[in-house]
């Protein structure tokens, strides 16, 4: 999973580069600073949902499983939930703000980078449940404990992300 | 013979069919193929799918080489040579190239380290067949119907597809969509490949092997597949930036709307250098294991081997826009990138010395796996000091993009790569099947592609100091380039007697060549004590080994390594 | 030759002809295309035959570098060459025994680590005193400039000074004193990256959309450069040559005098002017003082004035003329120009009237 996240890494890096390299240079609007507000929901969501993890992780050390069903739902709840958040965001630039991918270069950086970060929060989201299904069926132990830590890793490696994705989008675009 | 007195048991006996299988018939070596996930076999299928692409984007090459042997000439149009030189150059670095350092990768690491197989096989076959299905996809290009203005057919813009000529403005049809996808596609492949065969070395390494204890081969894979797991990802995000320009309208590297061509070659660069370092590491790896046995010596200098080996990956990260130096970069930068260039022949000169030490004082055996590595020893210094060379950024000025580059970067892949390719496959096709190839049609190999590569190569030096461009369809009379070019055409003919001689040779030793037993050549590594081929799970009992050439130590009791190491 | 213009098909045949033709008559051609001052061609852009200030810059450094990686290759390859011949294996006798097992020497890493590096050092710094020498600050003031733009597939040629405009023939004055001003070429591309190669004038730059590049010549010798684009930019990259005049001032400023003036107008070929008004030639082709003002092809104002034609695909007579009018494909196929679908009777006036364009 580090090598996956390395590999990850090495994939985000470049589109965050390439977002940093095109601060300003946009010829025609709209610009970051017109269009995006903080993202307070969003943040609280997923960055609840690395903690609401550890929570599960830790009740499934302690072999409590039923906690740990509902510990590992909630952030699979929030994980569903950031994705919808993320869902009426691009509704609203898109058909309100008239941001679109090909727009300019803002919104090509823009909706690549974030739309990027997205995808992998799916991607866990589906992870997540694989792995609530496989619980509820009663395959997942304590002795599993070190297989979901290494899930959980990837949950975390994507918070990360986020809060590089909202330092760059969020803040420097917006403040220049 | 050395006497050797074997106390590992490792049994022979094929694993017993499995429900439902067939055994014997055509159908069964089809289910075999598809659904295996053995090392070995996949490891045979990389290499040859290696070398099934290596024939096509050959005879592209060969056409190439028709077209150029005379000024003015009319074998081909120059749309189906600008597709040519794309798809040659495409080919052979991502269906030939990777596929031998990976299928070298899978066949020999788990033998080597002592392992039954790969961490993951399931997606060993994966990757395999991702792979696969990438080359696949590239050739589909040829296939799409020719539209409007003759877009469609093979994609035409070189293989590191400028912007914005790469953009659906200047590039209509889906030929570049085609070439994009399937970079992407073979890029999940490479990348979960290299995931697969680090967990394998970091966690499987048999009882006693440390980290340095481990063949070099080995260790050059680990540097690879770092490299891999780094540097691909660039390519991936580029090609995805590629295909949201050309299929949504993205503005990436649309210079009408802001955007900077130049970024596009720094994204690419940023995978394309390190690309090339993990093409040569596994020929490193592979000429570390043979000159040793050859010379009948150990590597001089195996620490400095390791050490030499991860700078180069540390530093390959940061030399690669000296593939940028006539962009129009800053003085700052491009001094920069020349000093990080230069500083990398260091560790790579210092490998060149040690295996010439490691042959110094040996009892050389001229066997035509040896032969192909001198070859490679002398080529390769010549393709590392043209690259010194052309590190120098204001020599560069005037060379870049010209046919010095051409025969730079084709002595290290022909030169360097494939000719220890060529020796890796002369010196385990006896463990993989049994059989060893005939030397005498080896040596035919040797000599004719030797021959060939020089005369194809050698005159693109001075074609490029006098002045020739790259990917030119045709030039004029008069620029000098005539007599350059007709000779690089007719070592073509050589080359390609050569690759028929081996290909015959690979198939003919497979019935009709000398048995191999466990080890012909009087090896040391853990491979060789398996039968050959080895069953499928390798080893009956993992070894256990207290040295860095655990056979020596079993032939020579008297004298075994760990005493010295 | 007439015989071949009448129905042509666009056939192989035709275009071979064409070529062949070509063929023959370009060695010749290139010899004779000297210009009016019969300048020597340089077709062999030899780069360790330098004419120019920082091609010979560019020289002194690679004749260095070459110098020591030659020593190196023949100290290295030496001693490999010695080890094969001194350590083969002697016969079957020579197996009894495996020779001595050297497994390392400290000493010998070292020192074969030390020595690299300080070859690097020394290549090092040549390099960026040669990177800060061709693309510092330049001398001030009094140098000619000019813009080149890169089109696919052919040049742009200004010069803002003087309000020229000119199409891939570039006419730079020798600067033979060494005080004397440089000619400084800002390269910026029309569509997609180029590249501008003269070997014997200085090192390569590429020409980038959306970015300006600039690229200094000091030529010491009159003459006549031939280069090529570097960069594929589509089917006809090949054939994207670069021509680049080298005259003494008095003939250079002659040249832009000429360059200056408007366009010949002769009442003879008034036909053909309004044939070429009226078959759109002028949406892509300029003619000062008439309608044609187009800036997708090259300014014909002067065309006369250049030796060749195409940007370096055949040379500037009538017989190659009139093959271009006729169906450019052929003469350079995947160009932009496309076959205008002109009779006989139009090629020929347009012809004449292109002719008197001096």
């Amino acid at each position: 999973m580090i090598l996956v996240i390395m590999t990850e890494s090495a994939l985000f890096i470049i589109f965050v580069i390439a977002y940093l390299f095109y601060i300003g240079k946009s010829l025609t609007p709209p610009y970051p600073h017109q269009l995006l507000e903080f993202p307070w929901l969003g943040s609280i969501l997923l960055f609840g949902s690395s903690g609401t993890i550890m929570v599960a992780e830790y009740n499934l050390k302690k072999g409590l499983i039923g906690r740990f069903h509902l510990w590992w739902f909630i952030t699979l709840a929030c994980g569903i939930g950031f994705t919808t958040w993320t869902i009426t965001e691009w509704l609203k630039l898109i058909y309100r703000d008239g941001l679109t991918i090909s727009t300019n270069l803002f919104g090509s950086t823009f909706y690549s980078l974030v739309g990027l970060h997205a995808s992998h929060v799916v991607v866990g989201a589906i992870l997540l449940s694989a792995v609530l299904i496989a619980s509820l069926r009663g395959r997942i132990q304590h002795r599993h404990h070190e297989h979901i830590e290494i899930i959980s890793w990837y949950w975390h490696f994507v918070d990360c992300v986020w809060a590089v994705v909202v330092t760059v989008v969020y803040i420097i675009s917006v403040r220049s | 013979m050395a006497n050797s007195t074997r106390t590992i048991d490792i049994g022979t006996a094929q694993a017993p069919a499995r429900p439902g299988e067939e055994r014997g018939t055509l159908t069964g070596w089809l289910q075999d193929l598809v659904f295996t996930v053995d090392h070995k076999k996949l490891g045979l299928m990389y290499i040859g799918t290696g070398w099934l692409f290596f024939v096509l984007a050959g005879s592209m090459a060969t056409f190439i080489r028709l077209q150029l042997a005379v000024p003015s000439n009319h074998v081909v149009t120059p749309q189906e040579f600008n597709g040519l030189i794309t798809m040659h150059g495409t080919v052979m670095i991502f269906f030939v190239a990777m596929p031998f350092a990976f299928g070298f990768a899978n066949y020999i690491v788990p033998l080597q380290i002592g392992a039954r197989d790969m961490a993951f096989p399931r997606l060993n076959a994966f990757s395999f067949w991702v792979t696969f299905l990438g080359g696949c996809l590239l050739f589909m290009s040829y296939f799409c119907a020719p539209g409007l203005y003759d877009a469609g057919g093979p994609p035409q813009v070189g293989w590191f597809a400028l912007a914005p000529l790469n953009s659906s403005a200047f590039s209509r049809g889906p030929s570049v969509d085609y070439w994009s996808l399937s970079l992407l596609v073979t890029g999940i492949g490479s990348i979960t490949g290299g995931v697969n065969v680090m967990v394998t070395i970091f966690c499987y390494r048999c009882k006693g092997m440390t980290l340095y204890r481990m063949p070099l081969f080995v260790w050059m894979i680990v540097v690879t597949m770092f490299l891999v797991i780094m540097f691909i990802p660039p390519l991936t995000a580029a090609q995805i930036m590629l295909m949201l320009e050309r299929l949504l309208g993205a503005t990436f590297f649309d210079t009408q709307a802001g955007g900077s061509a130049i970024l596009w070659q720094h994204f690419f660069w940023i995978f394309g250098h390190p690309e090339v370092y993990i093409l040569v590491l596994p020929a490193f790896g592979i000429v570390s294991e043979v000159v040793p046995v050859f010379s009948r010596k150990p590597i001089f200098g195996y620490p400095a081997m390791v050490a030499a080996s991860v700078v180069i990956g540390f530093i390959s990260a940061g030399v690669w826009a000296h593939h940028m130096f006539t962009v129009g970069m800053s003085p700052f930068s491009t001094t920069f990138f020349a000093f990080s260039t230069l500083l990398i022949a260091i560790p790579t000169g210092i490998k060149i010395f040690n295996w010439l030490a490691t042959m110094y004082g040996g009892k050389i055996r001229f066997e035509v796996p040896m032969l192909f590595c001198i070859g490679f020893l002398f080529q390769f210094l010549i393709a590392g000091l043209t690259g010194v060379m052309l590190g120098v950024a204001p020599f560069d000025w005037q060379l870049n993009d010209s046919y010095f580059v051409i025969a730079h970067f084709h002595y290290v892949i022909v030169g360097a790569i494939i000719f220890a390719v060529f020796a890796g496959t002369y010196y385990w096709y006896p463990k993989a099947f049994g059989r060893m190839l005939s030397k005498k049609l080896g040596l035919w190999h040797f000599w004719l592609f030797t021959i060939g590569f020089h005369l194809t190569f050698d005159p693109q030096h001075i074609s490029g100091i006098l002045g020739m461009p790259r990917r030119i369809y045709t030039y004029q009379p008069g620029r000098g380039w005539e007599i350059w070019n007709l000779i690089s055409t007719i070592g073509v003919i050589f080359q390609g007697a050569a690759a028929v001689i081996f290909v015959f040779n690979m198939f003919w030793s497979y019935w009709k060549g000398k048995q191999a037993g466990e080890d012909p050549w009087d090896a040391w590594t853990l491979e060789w004590v398996t039968s050959s081929p080895p069953p499928e799970y390798n080893f009956e009992k993992l070894p256990e080994v207290l040295s860095r050439r655990p056979l020596w130590d079993l032939k020579h009791p008297d004298d075994p390594d760990w005493k010295y190491e | 030759m007439p015989g071949l213009s009448r129905r042509c098909a666009r056939s192989r045949l035709f275009a071979i002809g064409v070529t062949v033709l070509s063929l023959l008559a370009l060695p010749t051609a290139l010899s004779g295309i000297a210009g009016a001052e019969d300048l020597p061609i340089h077709s062999i852009q030899n780069i360790f035959d330098p004419k120019s200030g920082p091609a010979e810059t560019l020289y002194w450094l690679s004749i260095l570098v070459l110098a020591i990686c030659t020593g190196i290759f023949l100290v290295v390859g030496g001693l490999l060459t010695y080890a094969i011949i001194r350590y083969r294996r002697r016969g079957s006798h020579d197996d009894m025994e495996e020779p001595p097992q050297v497994y390392g020497s400290t000493a010998i890493e070292l020192a074969w680590t030390v020595i690299p590096i300080l070859i690097v050092v020394v290549l090092a710094l040549v390099t960026a005193r040669t990177i800060g020498e061709l693309k510092g600050p330049l001398p001030i003031a009094n140098n000619e400039e000019l813009r080149i733009i890169g089109h696919r597939f052919w040049w742009e040629v200004r010069y803002p000074k003087y309000h020229v405009v000119t199409a891939n023939e570039i006419h730079v004055p020798l600067n033979s004193r060494p005080e004397a001003a440089v000619t400084e070429l800002t390269l910026e591309s029309a569509d997609v990256v180029h590249g501008f190669w003269v070997p014997q004038l200085n090192g390569k730059s590429w020409v980038v959309p959306n970015y300006r590049n600039t690229l200094w010549i000091k030529p010491y010798e009159a003459g006549i450069y031939l280069g090529n684009c570097t960069v594929i930019c589509g089917d006809q990259h090949a054939n994207m040559l670069i021509r680049v005049v080298v005259q003494n001032r008095e003939d250079y400023n002659q040249w832009l005098e000429n360059q200056q003036k408007p366009p010949v107008a002769d009442p003879n070929v008034e036909k053909g002017r309004k044939e070429f008004v009226a078959n759109s030639c002028g949406t892509c082709h300029s003619i000062e003082a008439t309608a044609a003002n187009g800036v997708f092809g090259p300014d014909l104002t002067h065309f006369m004035s250049r030796a060749t034609l195409g940007a370096g695909v055949a040379p500037n007579d009538e017989d190659h003329l009139r093959a271009w009018l006729k169906d450019p494909q052929v003469l350079k196929p995947g160009c932009l120009m496309p076959n205008m679908k002109l009779e006989d009777k139009q090629v020929d006036e347009i012809l004449a009237y292109l002719r008197t364009l001096k």
